[in-house]
Parts: structure tokens; C-alpha cells; sequence
């Protein structure tokens, strides 16, 4: 193990550095802390061998993740498959299409077991004893799962209205789940409240600095499982907007390593109509980000104010990439080709992905020569209430030959 | 009590003078942290200081003028 690389905090607005602590907000603008590395320690030290030596889980690239030494908190996480989508490629008339399967990621079956594994065990090395997180649903289940598993104390606020799938997904562990009379925002502003009394470890609040970075590793996995190369253009979900900014810096890194040539990947992002302020704010040319109320199935990316989005919009622009948005309707129909297509169950927000995608190869946004890939980032069991009355019902018949022969004929079958 | 917060203006708040208004009105002291004008929308990081009820007063009378108020802690969170 090479020493920690992690340089400071730094203040994306400013550029003032802070010392390694559990601090998000520039003390001087008010802008988001990240985390900065010497990236020159790794010279020569980080090599593609180092790397495949490595147990396949997203820890293979810990150098570049900020945590001191080994992960103390989800160490078996990540590297999930990235599948050829041959048959979507036919359907949408593309050459190279690709899906980041984050669906079924361990344990909890969103990206978010990324991010978690990382702020946990940054909260481990900070002393916390309780964790904490305001969530849309996937975060819930995986803050009380990867805390269950580190015998950590946690507390996890939702909205009340949330999926029952997700409520079930994050109860089960034992956690102690707070649902809120309102809207997710009305969540956060709670939480921005209890996180400034409570000195507990918020994972997307006090450590999100940290927590954000986990993000990176699904980057890095596609290029390693590409055969060491980026590829031409990759289509995020839109919620804060941090997914976005962190693929394009794990590419960034890749890059300035050594471990990859620089393939010009354009980033594209992918949000619900209902809830579009980057997708608008890309589309209208401009850098500023007007807040939205949500209204979208697509709960997991309902962020009306999104933290990031002004940093996503800018990676997007600059990476030469765009950004789409699509009704609810399109998004149960893209869950539904997603699911009859590629075999892939993907929550509401996969079917903004997918989406997206198909809106922007349509209208010559996304070239159809060129490969592509979706991240696909939760599972679609979470959100059954999206696709419930979407679905061909069971035909019911008697456990008679005779019957199946009459439902066999009516179905062309020879 | 310190309070630091968001102020989001819209096309119709973005030309008023707001924050003249605010310590105009209330006890507080209010410190811009950072800020982006545009014609059609304004973004200034403030932070407001005096008495508890004070400052939740303002709060309460910016959010009357049509501004959007937010903690800054709150604009980090995601879930």
C-alpha cells in the first residue's frame, strides 16, 4: 500500500485549502469543499498490474479514494458488471452500447453502497460512533446496511411518502428511520438543523466531501472493464449532479496517471421532466440553475435545488456532452425496454438513463458510431410502484393441457 | 446567533434591493459571502448575525419578498 495521496480540502469556488476533518463549506465563500491528492506520489507506483492483482471490488483503486490505510466499512463493495447491450444496440440503431449495471451492487443494490462505504469509513477514522443521512430511499438502505455490518448507530430521514420498497430496504437493518411530513426538501432542512446540533457523521452533509469521491470508483471500473480505455460518451442520472462531476474526474485521473489515453469522453446527463433544472439549464445555455419543485416517479433523482448542478452543467459543456430530459411515461416505457431488452431491472431512475439516451441519439446529440455507456444506478425492485400497472398480468387457466393448448395456438406457437 | 444562508432571486426580485431592505428593517448584521448577478436570477451567499428571533424574523420576512431561502448546509445534501 502506497501512502495516502490526499493532499486537503479545497474550496471548488476559492481554491482555500482545510485541513483532512469532517467539514463540507468554505469558511470564506461559502462554497463545497473536495478533496484534492498529490497525484505525483503514484507516479510510477500505480500501474494497471498493481491494480488487476487486486480483489475485484471498488477498493482495487483505494490510492485515489480518501481513506487512511484499508477500508474498515463495506470492504466487498463495487466492481458490478458493465454489459455489452447487444440488444439494445440493435433497437436504437447504435454500434457500442454499454451498461454500467450498478443495480446489483453490494449490499444494497444501488451505487450508493459506493459512496456510503466511503463516508463510513471515513466516519470511522474520524471517531463517530453514530451516522446519519437525509435520503430520497437508495442512501437510506445503504447507510443502514453498511452501518448495520461496521456495528455503527444509525439514523436515517425520509420523506413519508417514500416507496414502501425503500423504507422496507433501509428498516430491515435496524436502523432508526425518521420519516418526515413533507418533501424531501423539507427533509433537508431538517437535517441541515439536527447536522449542526447532533455531532453525528451526516454522510451527505458534515463527510459528504468524502462520501462524494466513492462516486469515482464506478468511473474507474468502466474504463479498467473497457480494456483500459474511456469510452466516447457516458450518460449520468441527474440528481445534486455529483455522479456527473465525479465520472468526469475519475476520467480526468485515469488520465493524468498514465492509466489510460485521452479518448475527448463527453459527458452527458440525464434527468425526469419533473424534475429538471441542470437538464433545463444545460439546454438554455446557461451556467445558473434556477430551483425546481419536484414532481417525478422518478423520486431518487427529485432534487429541485441540486448542490452540484452548476459544477455538472460546467463538465458537460466543457467535455462537449449534453443533457436530456424525459417525461414519467418515457420513463416507465425505458424501464420496460431496459427490462425486455437487456434482462436488466432498473429502478425509475435507470429508466431516465436509458431514456435520455434513446431521446439523444434520436435527435443526434449522442452519435450512433461511437460506443456509449449508461450507468445504470439502482435496482428496479426498490420502485415497483413506478412499473405495477405497466405489466402484463398473468393469464390464469385451469392445470389443464387442454387450456395451455387453446393459449399456445392463440399465441402463434407451433 | 450566526445563520448563513442561500438567497435565490428571481427575474422579478433580481433588481430590488433586498438586502439594503433587510438591515433596514431588522436588528442584523448581514455579511454577502459571495454573490452572481444575472439579468435573470441572482445567487448571493449571505450570513446573518444578531438575536435568534431576530434573524428568523428576516428569514421569514426575505422569504415574504419572493426570495428563496435556504441553509447553506442544506444545498449539499443529497440522498
Amino acid at each position: 500500500m502506497s501512502e495516502s495521496i490526499v493532499r486537503a480540502l479545497k474550496c471548488r469556488e476559492c481554491g482555500q485549502e482545510y485541513p483532512i476533518e469532517p467539514t463540507h463549506v468554505c469558511e470564506f465563500c461559502f462554497g463545497p469543499l473536495e478533496v484534492v491528492y498529490d497525484y505525483e506520489k503514484l507516479e510510477g507506483k500505480f500501474t494497471r498490474e498493481l491494480i488487476e492483482s487486486r480483489p475485484q471490488t471498488m477498493w482495487r483503486y483505494k490510492e485515489l479514494l480518501p481513506i487512511d490505510g484499508e477500508p474498515t466499512v463495506g470492504a466487498q463493495n463495487g466492481f458490478t458488471p458493465l454489459v455489452r447491450a447487444k440488444n439494445l444496440e440493435k433497437i436504437l440503431g447504435v454500434k457500442e452500447l454499454y451498461i454500467k449495471n450498478d443495480s446489483v451492487c453490494y449490499p444494497t443494490l444501488s451505487f450508493k453502497d459506493r459512496v456510503v462505504s466511503v463516508a463510513l469509513s471515513k466516519a470511522v477514522e474520524f471517531g463517530f460512533k453514530t451516522v446519519a443521512c437525509a435520503s430520497t430511499g437508495n442512501l437510506a438502505g445503504s447507510v443502514a446496511a453498511n452501518a448495520a455490518a461496521a456495528g455503527l448507530e444509525s439514523y436515517v430521514f425520509i420523506p413519508h411518502d417514500l416507496e414502501q420498497g425503500k423504507v422496507l430496504g433501509a428498516g430491515i437493518f435496524g436502523t432508526k428511520i425518521i420519516g418526515i411530513k413533507g418533501k424531501y426538501d423539507d427533509v433537508n432542512r431538517l437535517c441541515s438543523e439536527v447536522a449542526g446540533k447532533y455531532g453525528w457523521a451526516f454522510v451527505n452533509v458534515n463527510v459528504r466531501p468524502f462520501y462524494a469521491e466513492g462516486s469515482k470508483s464506478l468511473g474507474y471500473e468502466v474504463m479498467e472493464q473497457l480494456g483500459w480505455k474511456a469510452p466516447k460518451h457516458v450518460v449520468v442520472p441527474m440528481a445534486s449532479g455529483s455522479l456527473c462531476t465525479k465520472v468526469d474526474k475519475s476520467i480526468k485521473e485515469f488520465i493524468k496517471l498514465g492509466l489510460i489515453e485521452d479518448n475527448g469522453t463527453a459527458v452527458y446527463g440525464a434527468q425526469a421532466t419533473g424534475c429538471s433544472p441542470i437538464s433545463k439549464s444545460v439546454k438554455d445555455g446557461t451556467d445558473m440553475i434556477h430551483p425546481v419543485h419536484a414532481d417525478t416517479i422518478a423520486k431518487s433523482l427529485a432534487i429541485g435545488n441540486p448542490a452540484d448542478g452548476f459544477y455538472a452543467n460546467r463538465v458537460i459543456k466543457e467535455s462537449g456532452g449534453w443533457a436530456e430530459d424525459i417525461s414519467d411515461d418515457e420513463v416507465v416505457a425505458a424501464m420496460k425496454l431496459l427490462a425486455e431488452a437487456e434482462g436488466i431491472f432498473a429502478e425509475t431512475a435507470g429508466g431516465v438513463t436509458l431514456g435520455c439516451a434513446k431521446k439523444m441519439i434520436e435527435s443526434g446529440k449522442l452519435p450512433r458510431d461511437e460506443s456509449i455507456v449508461l450507468c445504470i444506478t439502482g435496482n428496479g425492485l426498490k420502485t415497483q410502484e413506478a412499473v405495477a400497472d405497466h405489466i402484463t398480468k398473468p393469464r390464469v387457466i385451469e392445470a389443464s393441457l387442454k387450456e395451455f393448448d387453446v393459449l399456445a395456438e392463440a399465441d402463434g406457437v407451433k | 446567533m450566526k445563520l448563513r444562508i442561500y438567497l435565490t432571486f428571481d427575474e422579478a426580485t433580481v433588481r430590488e434591493p433586498i438586502i439594503w431592505k433587510l438591515a433596514k428593517e431588522f436588528d442584523v448584521i448581514t455579511n454577502i459571502r459571495t454573490a452572481e448577478v444575472k439579468d435573470h436570477m441572482g445567487l448571493v451567499g449571505l450570513e446573518l448575525e444578531g438575536e435568534s428571533d431576530v434573524v428568523e424574523a428576516s428569514v421569514k420576512w426575505l422569504e415574504s419578498q419572493g426570495v428563496h431561502v435556504e441553509p447553506i448546509e442544506q444545498n449539499v445534501i443529497e440522498g
